[in-house]
């Protein structure tokens, strides 16, 4: 084509003559609402499909349509799959951003580009590949209302060319993205694809060092989202009422949530459902009715985001202190209610652990992938059940939103912990029953649920005023000793809480305290750290709160530990200040990332650098 | 055959219960509390209607009304909640143990207030509860404050007056789909009663708004919300007979019209008409004669409203006809084959 630019100027050599082959980050920057999502998905699954090891992350505005988005694929012959800062092959849609989007790539990067933008006049030092978006899509989409989404997938065959991603892969993804329903959106996407890809290969001669081969990685692996995983992950414990708000980021957790219950809770017999959602008018009800349900027997549970924590405050501390059973998802994003609702944090950590008023304390579980979302689920509706007390599951919207690589999970075969439930036959048995009363020692009463068939059954379920019988009392000796039982309850709690993932090093001082999705960045920091300064570390992550003696070991096991928050006030190791002794603490120091995004590993090992003085 | 439809109390109901069984704690409300009255009707209502009151859970959420659970009703399971959000608790019971008769008890300050938005969702949503409004257009807990009911110009003990027009809860539920909707008195306790059986009887939210004076703060000259006012201004629609489905209903029926309506569970509710132009059945007549009363500076009393036909929320949910907090492990985890098939999917 003969309108087409060339480079102004030649990157240098030695990049181009170096390949770098399954190590490269992509980033596509596009306008919200776009229709960019089925292209970036079958980008990512082709090379994911290739054995190569790949992460997703989408960055986007709180907005439906017009404000600028960005869809990060990291490629890792190493595994890495947190995000990386440095981006490597940029491709511009958006005319908005395009210019500072190119103005920050480093040095040898790679930009696919809509020509018109006329990108290639900014820099010397990247590869430029221009190509006349609107002119390809035409022949290929003869119906011009859908060009705007099928000419996202010009840029997949672009870059396919120039990546050398086998067109094969590409189709068998997009096949998956559509189903055998939609096989004519499968095709006709394709076809863009292959314009995109055939008009690479005649007109762009490949200049980057960046190239895909495959590898055998990824087999057996699936791609999911944490949202998704955790709604499995309920299906499969049993769930029985879901009470739920709508909110970004935990939506989509319910909306799964609600379509695997359809497809596989409904009696094939009577075409009864055996569970019950309702999307409630606000969090204040979604709230009381997952604890209504906890109450009446059910295995109940909703989900919400930082601001919904905040309304469900008052609600979860009655369900403290009357000892009711339900599961609570926070998928934690940036806070306040106006804040930057689409963006990730940590956040929540210390304002949920207390969440309420007067003395309460709450059980989280803080899982790191989508199969510890699904495993997580089902411990938390045990948890929960066993200890009469609402759980916590902590996600962030990294977690819960981004697509990630995973290993397939595996079937649940524990039972269904339904904790202390006294039956009519029981009651018939033991004559009655004290409803908090500590009978086993653990600090766990025996409940009945409300239409148990005996007389004896009741109790009167309020606050905390009340003595071991449920009888209202405001003595001093009644609400004093409630309170210590529910002190040992927590104790047991801890007891059988999750253990943290330790890996210690035997030659190393220095140790990395972190949960949840901290865990990619930190495990490629130790390693950057390794590679250029030498020095081994230990790392512990953390799976669950109240904390365990592993942690307490761990600290007194080394000369420094650096507790990973994703937050400004460095929570996390808030929650461990309030736990443990003045020596620990002494030890510990924080290292904080709150931008927004997901944590990358170079954030990490440039704090490790700065504190220890290397 | 009477037409006095109340059996003479015996010394057990039809299920061998004794009204003993159906009592609750002493109460620690002021002597001569509405509320006190309400509870006792609930007492003589579940005996006489012979339900066993461990099938019953009590609901309520915070200030004087809602300690009432207490005190009646000791075999039942009871949940003293949170402000205003008693609906939410009584939802998610109900959907976890759909075998449960549910009695909600609130206030004005409960429902009428922090509790608008659950009260106007639980309407929506016609759960089947019995949902008892003891009214009183204060707030007495925190020592008379007025409530969102407290008719204009009404005065407070202090003589501080209401500049604020009342919400009348009625006429919001009706306006916002109730199907059963009624406004009675404390101390008128044969329409209090027949009330409660045709609420107890009835498939889905039934609404009653009992005006229940407050000795302490809301019981003197210039309220609106007084025994002696509502004794000089209660205007009773109909005379209401209930005849439980356990019942014979052959009975003779007396000079003037008669309005049959026939519940869920088999009873007859019986409206012997006081004004020949009023349909319950009618929701624009309901409202138009609340509207009507108000003018004139009376206090509705009756079946309001009810509509036997709109499905309650249990059936819109298709839900299983066993409760949910009891299905076994084999009816709520799906087999191992859903799982691999859901992860051959997303490989």
């Amino acid at each position: 084509m003969s309108t087409l630019e060339v480079s102004p100027a030649e990157p240098r050599s030695s990049e181009s003559a170096r390949r770098i082959i399954n190590d490269f980050t992509i980033q596509v920057a596009t306008v919200n609402g776009s229709g960019s999502q089925t292209a970036n998905s079958v980008l990512m699954r082709s090379i994911f499909q290739m054995g190569i090891p790949v992460s997703g992350k989408n960055m986007f505005p709180s907005n439906i349509a017009g404000l600028p988005t960005w869809f990060t694929i990291r490629a890792s012959r190493h595994g890495y799959i947190g995000r990386k800062k440095e981006v490597d092959f940029l491709i511009a849609m958006n005319p908005e951003t395009a210019r500072e989007d190119v103005m920050t790539l480093p040095p040898g990067a790679a930009v696919i580009y809509d020509e018109p933008l006329k990108l290639n006049s900014l820099r010397s030092d990247l590869h430029f590949y221009p190509a006349p978006f609107d002119k390809l899509v035409a022949p290929v989409c003869p119906e011009a209302k859908l060009r705007k989404l099928v000419r996202n997938m010009l840029y997949d065959g672009i870059i396919a060319f120039l990546l050398g991603i086998d067109m094969e892969e590409i189709r068998k993804a997009l096949v998956k993205q559509f189903g055998q329903r939609k096989a004519k959106a499968a095709t006709l996407n394709f076809g863009a694809c292959q314009a995109g890809y055939d008009f690479a290969a005649s007109n762009l001669p490949k200049t980057d060092p960046f190239s895909v081969e495959r590898m055998n990685e990824t087999a057996g692996k699936i791609i999911i989202d944490g949202n998704s995983a955790a709604a499995m992950g309920c299906m499969f414990a049993g769930v029985t009422v879901v009470t739920w708000y709508p909110i970004t980021p935990s939506s989509s957790l319910v909306e799964t949530l609600i379509g695997s219950l359809k497809r596989h809770r409904v009696d094939k017999e009577t075409g009864k459902a055996t569970y019950a959602v309702v999307q409630a008018e606000d969090e204040l009800a979604s709230i009381g009715m997952a604890i209504g349900a906890g109450w009446g027997g059910a295995r109940s549970m909703t989900s919400t985001a930082g601001p919904g924590i905040s309304l469900m405050s008052e609600f979860v501390g009655l369900g403290y202190y009357a000892e009711i059973p339900t599961v609570l998802f926070n998928v934690q994003r940036v806070g306040p209610s106006t804040g930057l609702p689409t963006r990730t944090a940590q956040g929540d950590l210390l304002s949920t652990a207390l969440l309420s008023h007067g003395d309460t304390k709450h059980p989280m579980l803080f899982p790191c992938s989508p199969e510890e979302c699904f495993s997580m689920a089902g411990e938390a509706f045990d948890l929960a059940e066993r200890f009469q007390t609402p759980v916590f599951v902590m996600l962030d919207l990294d977690l819960g939103m981004n697509n990630w690589m995973s290993d397939a999970f595996e079937y649940p075969t524990k039972p269904l912990e339904r904790g202390k439930v006294l039956s009519a036959e029981d009651l018939k048995r033991l004559g009655g029953f004290a409803r908090y009363k500590d009978v086993d020692g653990d600090g766990v009463g025996y409940r009945t649920l409300p239409n148990t068939n005996h007389p004896g059954a009741a109790y009167f379920t309020r606050g905390s005023g009340h003595n071991e019988k449920a009888g209202y009392s405001e003595r001093e000796d009644d609400y004093v000793n409630n309170m210590e039982r529910l002190n040992r309850k927590f104790e047991s709690i801890r007891g059988a809480s999750l253990r943290p993932a330790v890996d210690t090093h035997p030659a190393a001082k220095i140790g990395l305290v972190y949960a949840g999705t901290s865990r990619y960045a930190v495990e490629e920091s130790r390693d950057q750290i390794r590679k250029e300064y030498g020095i081994e570390t230990s790392s512990l992550r953390l799976r669950a709160f109240p904390f365990t003696h592993e942690l307490v070991d761990f600290i007194k096991g080394h000369d420094r530990v650096y507790v990973v928050d994703q937050n400004r006030d460095a929570q996390l190791l808030a929650l461990m200040r309030l736990e443990f002794d003045p020596r620990e603490i002494a030890k510990l120091h924080s290292i904080r990332y709150f931008g927004g995004l997901p944590l990358d590993a170079r954030t990490i090992s440039d704090e490790i650098v700065r504190q220890e003085g290397l | 055959m009477s037409t006095t439809l109340t059996p003479a109390p015996k010394k057990t109901n039809r299920i061998g219960l004794e009204v003993l069984s159906y009592k609750g704690g002493k109460t620690t409300l002021c002597a001569g509390c509405g509320h006190n009255s309400v509870s006792e009707r609930l007492i003589e209502v579940f005996y006489e209607m012979g339900i066993e009151p461990w099938k019953v859970a009590k609901f309520s959420g915070i200030g004087c009304s809602s300690k009432s659970p207490a005190y009646f009703l000791n075999l039942a399971h009871g949940f003293n909640s949170v402000h205003g959000r008693m609906p939410a608790v009584a939802t998610g019971a109900v959907l976890a143990n759909r075998g449960i008769m549910g009695v909600g008890v609130t206030g004005d300050g409960d429902t009428a207030s922090i509790g608008l938005g659950q009260f106007m969702h639980l309407l929506r949503r016609n759960l089947p509860l019995v949902y008892v409004i003891e009214n009183n257009g204060v707030y007495g807990l925190t020592k008379g404050q007025f409530s969102a009911t407290a008719d204009l110009n009404s005065k407070m003990k202090t003589g501080v007056v209401n500049d604020l027009p009342p919400f009348d809860c009625c006429a919001l539920a009706l306006e916002w789909g109730a199907t059963f909707v009624a406004r009675t008195f404390s101390g008128d306790k044969k329409q209090l009663a027949a009330i409660l059986k045709a609420a107890v009887s009835h498939n889905g939210l039934s609404v009653i708004d009992v005006i229940s004076p407050c000795v302490t703060f809301n019981d003197h000259e210039g309220s609106t919300k007084s025994y002696s006012y509502m004794k000089d201004h209660e205007e009773p629609l109909h005379e209401i007979d209930f005849v439980p489905h356990f019942e014979d209903i052959s009975v003779e029926i007396a000079e003037g019209e008669v309005q049959d309506v026939r519940m869920h569970d088999g009873s007859t509710l019986r409206l012997r008409k006081l004004d020949k132009s009023y349909n319950p059945t009618e929701k624009f007549d309901a409202l138009g004669a609340l509207n009507e009363a108000e003018k004139k500076g009376e206090v509705l009393t009756g079946v309001l409203y009810v509509n036997t036909e709109k499905p309650n929320f249990l059936d819109m949910l298709n839900m299983d006809d066993a409760p949910l907090a009891t299905l076994p492990q084999s009816r709520v985890r799906p087999p191992k084959a859903a799982l691999d098939e859901l992860m051959e999917e997303l490989r």
